[in-house]
């Protein structure tokens, strides 16, 4: 089930895979309530994830984008409709069920990045792996090596997040998505907090890691140069798909 | 994982110095007063030389016998009634007797000394360990001839003859009478209620109460049970015993009580002046020790869950990112519990060091007589327990608080999580 990290293993998708889901939702509806307000988030989204796409989401502030990417990465719960990720639906599994599922399938790179400023980069990137039952401290370190390698940031290992600039410590989030291995990456605005340099370098890092591995990435963006870059472009508006 | 959370914990503690140095003096000051009072318990009633057999003795302290009008009156026993009542008991292995301590002024040279002075049987040196330095104490014999002898104290010894060898046969004046001395003992610490005192002489020198035949006197007896598992049995058959004897004086009292009580027991029927009742109120008295000990310990633990609950808002990214990543409820609430864990053991070895500081200086201030206060191995496995009762106190409803995080709200509420 798991994606391995070098380079030798990767290989293309194979078409054969492009049409199978690896994340479906169905009649999904999110709706926030407070005492007096109620505002739906989403309303009756209908969507499909191909395993292996690349697929990028875009709309105005406000529309659901990100709560939709929250749904998908099993951090919040619909409040109508059914997710499956790679055929199984979640409807009925527990908090425990769940953080198994998030740690063996899904890898997360958040706009702000969310490194733990107390720990190295290394333990940073080791974090998913603390949560894998049958790892051994070795194996753990390895595997976070090879990931930050990725990245291009081994020699950065000791270092702490607030020794680097902002595009690094975008590398290390996305060499701590890698490290366990997911078959989902979801990037929340990856290149939000980035100037265009560093933005572009860490679009490269993702097309790099869709292209070679394979790996499903559902990207939120503001920005519609790297969306276009991507296989599939949705737009939602007003908690709806719209395109 | 566990080396993880240690090495967070590690660096979360030096991240915020000052909510660490609060934390800290905030357990280690509650730890070091518990176990201050802890050693100071144990120092007053654990078994010590040369109360060793504390749990097979039972103490009768007061007789108290009710008015018709009303009053109630409560003295120590007299040697009559201990001889006629109490010593012919069939369960007690051994019954003997000690006056209370009274004072008696003395001159070592030209200098004034107030001994305090005990008028003791024979029994009390069975029943009591003192470890001789020199000497023997005296026999009934020596009671019985009335003769003027004397136990003294190694600091009475040095007081008097500026030596604590040699000084068995020599004479000390107390009062207008001469002494010769028997034996030297160690100093006993001015808190061991039925043994400390300077000078012990024969019950019989006391003309005060010596052959008389009232109940009232001024001494209190003590049982010694076969066994531990036999004290119930002596309780049961003094009871029996008490309610046996007539009333001395009809006309003036309607009905007469007293308790042969275990030494904890003992005090605390006196403190709470409770002579009517059979129940020598023990369960009510550790209840409220153990009630005002939690109480002690509440206020400390409810302020370190205020600053670990402040301190959870802070890592709410870092909350989000291990739950995003996969860390079940029950693996947060784990790690913060060790984490909390450290920081409550570091503070229960703080407070440890502070307790034995404290109890050094007592020590030396002599604040107590003879006191020498230490920490037990029943003090430090007691301050252990309290340090994981306050750190899971402390702890729990926090981690609680954190593991139930929305992983969604709280990468949101530090910026930049899906919106």
């Amino acid at each position: 089930m798991e994606t391995t990290l070098t380079t030798a293993q990767a290989k293309p998708v194979q078409t054969s895979l492009k049409n199978t889901p690896m994340i479906k939702l169905t009649d999904i509806e999110k709706v926030y309530q407070t005492d007096t307000i109620e505002t739906v988030a989403l309303n009756r989204v209908n969507l499909t994830i191909n395993k292996g796409e690349f697929v990028s989401i875009m709309g105005p502030s406000g529309c659901g984008k990100s709560t939709l990417l929250s749904l998908m990465g099993l951090l919040d719960e619909p409040t109508h409709g059914v997710i499956e990720i790679d055929g199984r639906a979640l409807t009925s599994y527990s908090d425990k069920e769940l953080a198994k599922v998030r740690n063996h399938k899904i890898g997360f790179i958040f706009q702000s990045f969310h490194l733990i400023n107390d720990l190295s980069v290394l333990d940073n990137v080791e974090l998913p792996l603390l949560y894998r039952a049958g790892l051994s401290g070795k194996e753990r370190r390895q595997r976070a090596v090879t990931a930050l390698e990725k990245v291009g940031l081994s020699a950065r290992t000791k270092h702490f997040p607030s020794q680097l600039s902002g595009g690094q410590r975008q590398r290390v989030a996305i060499a701590r998505a890698l490290a366990g291995g997911p078959e989902i990456i979801l990037a929340d605005e990856p290149t939000g907090n980035l100037d265009s340099v560093m933005g572009e370098e860490i679009m490269d890092l993702l097309l790099g890691l869709h292209r070679e591995q394979g790996t499903t990435i559902v990207m939120v963006t503001h920005d519609e140069s790297m969306a276009h870059k991507t296989e599939r472009l949705i737009r939602f508006f007003d908690g709806s798909q719209v395109s | 994982m566990l080396l993880s959370y240690l090495k967070l914990a590690w660096k979360v503690l030096l991240r915020r110095k000052f909510f660490t140095f609060i934390s800290l003096f905030g357990i280690s000051f509650t730890l070091m007063v518990l176990l201050v009072l802890v050693a100071a318990v144990d120092h007053f009633r654990g078994a010590h030389a040369p109360e060793k057999r504390l749990d097979r003795m039972l103490f009768v302290n007061l007789l108290s016998q009710s008015f018709k009008d009303g009053g109630r009156m409560s003295t120590p026993v007299s040697a009559h009634f201990i001889d006629t009542y109490i010593r012919p008991m069939k369960t007690p292995e051994l019954v003997g007797f000690t006056s209370l301590g009274t004072n008696a002024t003395t001159f070592a040279g030209n200098q004034s000394l107030t001994l305090s002075m005990r008028h003791t049987d024979a029994n009390f040196w069975r029943l009591m360990d003192f470890e001789f330095i020199d000497g023997r104490p005296f026999s009934a014999a020596e009671i019985k001839q009335l003769a003027r002898v004397c136990v003294i104290t190694r600091h009475t010894a040095r007081a008097f003859f500026g030596t604590d060898q040699g000084v068995v046969g020599r004479s000390l004046e107390i009062g207008p009478y001469q002494y010769r001395i028997s034996g030297v003992v160690p100093d006993v610490p001015a808190i061991r209620l039925y043994s400390s005192a300077d000078v012990w002489v024969p019950y019989t020198l006391n003309a005060a109460d010596f052959r008389d035949k009232r109940f009232e006197g001024q001494y209190f007896a003590i049982m010694l049970a076969p066994s531990t598992g036999a004290v119930d049995a002596v309780r049961e058959e003094f009871n029996q015993v008490m309610k046996r004897i007539p009333l001395p004086d009809p006309k003036r009292f309607t009905s007469m009580t007293a308790h042969a009580d275990p030494p904890l027991a003992s005090v605390v029927r006196q403190l709470t002046n409770n002579q009517e009742s059979e129940k020598d109120g023990m369960g009510l008295f550790l209840t409220v020790c153990a009630v005002l000990a939690l109480l002690f310990m509440l206020l400390p633990a409810l302020n370190l869950i205020n600053l670990n609950v402040t301190r959870i808002m802070e890592r709410s990214s870092e909350i989000g990112v291990r739950k995003a990543f996969g860390a079940s409820r029950q693996v947060l609430v784990g790690q913060f519990l060790v984490e909390n864990l450290v920081l409550t053991v570091l503070g229960g070895a703080l407070g440890l060091t502070l307790a034995a500081l404290v109890l050094y200086a007592i020590n030396e201030s002599q604040f107590i007589a003879y006191s020498h206060f230490g920490l037990s191995w029943n003090a430090f496995l007691m301050g252990l327990m309290l340090t994981l009762v306050f750190g899971l106190m402390s702890g729990v409803y926090p981690a609680w608080k954190m593991a139930r995080l929305n992983p969604n709200e709280a990468l949101r509420t530090s910026g930049g999580g899906p919106r």
